[in-house]
């Protein structure tokens, strides 16, 4: 969880993640006002084209995966009791696995 | 947790106020951290009131004043008194820097001085630095080469390569960065900190250093180099005007291009 070797690998992924929500953000963003505009049934109809499907799944992916990290840190900089550390560290990682994969399910539903 | 709140024995109280007698003008007031291991007392603040005509122009000046005349068990460091020692460090108004490079006259109202923040005190405007200098330590500070260089004469460097390290060799350890920022605050026992991080980087961008790899080698952990986040209170603060952050991210830099 802090091993040694980890420290530019962690470091690196941050950051990957963030430059990738960038655009991701955006596109997601304005897809959404697109779907307020627009209501209920073409907000179905627009997930259900692979491309914005694809996007969906890559944004959620990213989400989780970037937030999971932060957090991370965040607990590493303030949480200086062991157990507490180590329950804190597997709970955010369990718990991001949870929601990211629910709602990658949630688009695939809508998709397939 | 890290503990946001001093615990009991550390809140400060007031202190012995020392009005000046004479007819001065004028005259500055300056508060003062005062804490003694000798005595079970909690730390307080004194404030002398000072003849700035009969006074220097830095705050060195004025703490040299207040012991000579006012106070003689006020206790702090101080040697060059020309920023090349990086003894007097301490938070004067605020900001950490160094007494003898900081004029009376940049701060506006009272002088507030307090030891450098989050170490250990040891009395006064006196803090323990062991625990920095034993991290100083184990970055080893010195020139590390198998190779010998030419009989009889110097390691040759260009200009340009000599360059690199321009920045970085000012350094006079005063730590002023290291205790301004949040992350050593929390951490300190782990992370290297923003002063002894610049100097692993003047080494690291030496050309005449053997040692680079694993130098960088021993860097490359989440707590020693990644706890950094780029607050950059180190080179706000700065008294000599250096850029720790800048060298940190240097530091990181290379890491990535190892990998």
């Amino acid at each position: 969880m802090q091993s040694k070797s980890h420290g530019v690998v962690h470091w690196k992924l941050q950051r990957i993640s963030a430059i990738a929500m960038i655009p991701l953000i955006i596109w997601f963003v304005s897809s959404l006002v697109f779907s307020l505009i627009n209501g209920y049934d073409q907000s179905i109809n627009w997930l259900q084209s692979p491309l914005n499907a694809t996007g969906m799944v890559l944004l959620f992916g990213t989400l989780y995966f970037h937030a999971a990290s932060g957090l991370q840190v965040v607990v590493e900089d303030y949480v200086h009791n062991e157990g507490l550390k180590i329950m804190s560290l597997i709970l955010i990682k369990l718990l991001s696995v949870l929601l990211g994969v629910l709602s990658i399910l949630c688009v695939l539903k809508i998709y397939l | 947790m890290a503990e946001f709140a001093l615990p009991k024995h550390s809140k400060i109280v007031k202190g012995i106020d020392y009005p000046i007698n004479s007819g001065a003008e004028n005259t500055k007031k300056i508060n003062v951290y005062r804490w003694s291991p000798d005595d079970d007392e909690n730390p307080r603040i004194d404030s002398y009131t000072i003849d700035l005509d009969q006074c220097g122009p830095m705050v060195l000046d004025a703490l040299i004043k207040i012991k000579q005349e006012i106070d003689s068990s006020l206790t702090f460091r101080r040697s060059c008194r020309e920023g090349i020692c990086g003894s007097c460090s301490m938070n004067i108004d605020g900001t950490n820097t160094l007494a003898c490079l900081k004029s009376i006259d940049d701060v506006k109202g009272d002088i507030n001085i307090y030891p450098l923040p989050h170490m250990e005190v040891i009395k006064d405007l006196v803090p323990d630095l062991s625990k920095a200098y034993e991290q100083l330590t184990s970055v080893k500070p010195w020139l590390q080469s198998k190779s010998d260089p030419e009989k009889g004469k110097s390691r040759k460097q260009s200009p340009k390569e000599r360059e690199k390290i321009d920045g970085l060799w000012e350094c006079v350890l005063c730590f002023s960065c290291s205790t301004s920022c949040p992350s050593y605050w929390w951490n300190g026992d782990k992370y290297l900190g923003p002063a002894v991080l610049l100097q692993a980087y003047r080494w690291i961008a030496d050309s005449r250093d053997e040692n680079t790899e694993q130098r960088l080698e021993e860097l490359e952990d989440s707590f020693k180099l990644y706890r950094c986040h780029t607050i950059m209170n180190c080179t706000k603060t700065c008294p000599k005007g250096l850029n720790p952050a800048k060298a940190i991210g240097e530091i990181k830099k290379l890491q990535l291009e190892r990998r």
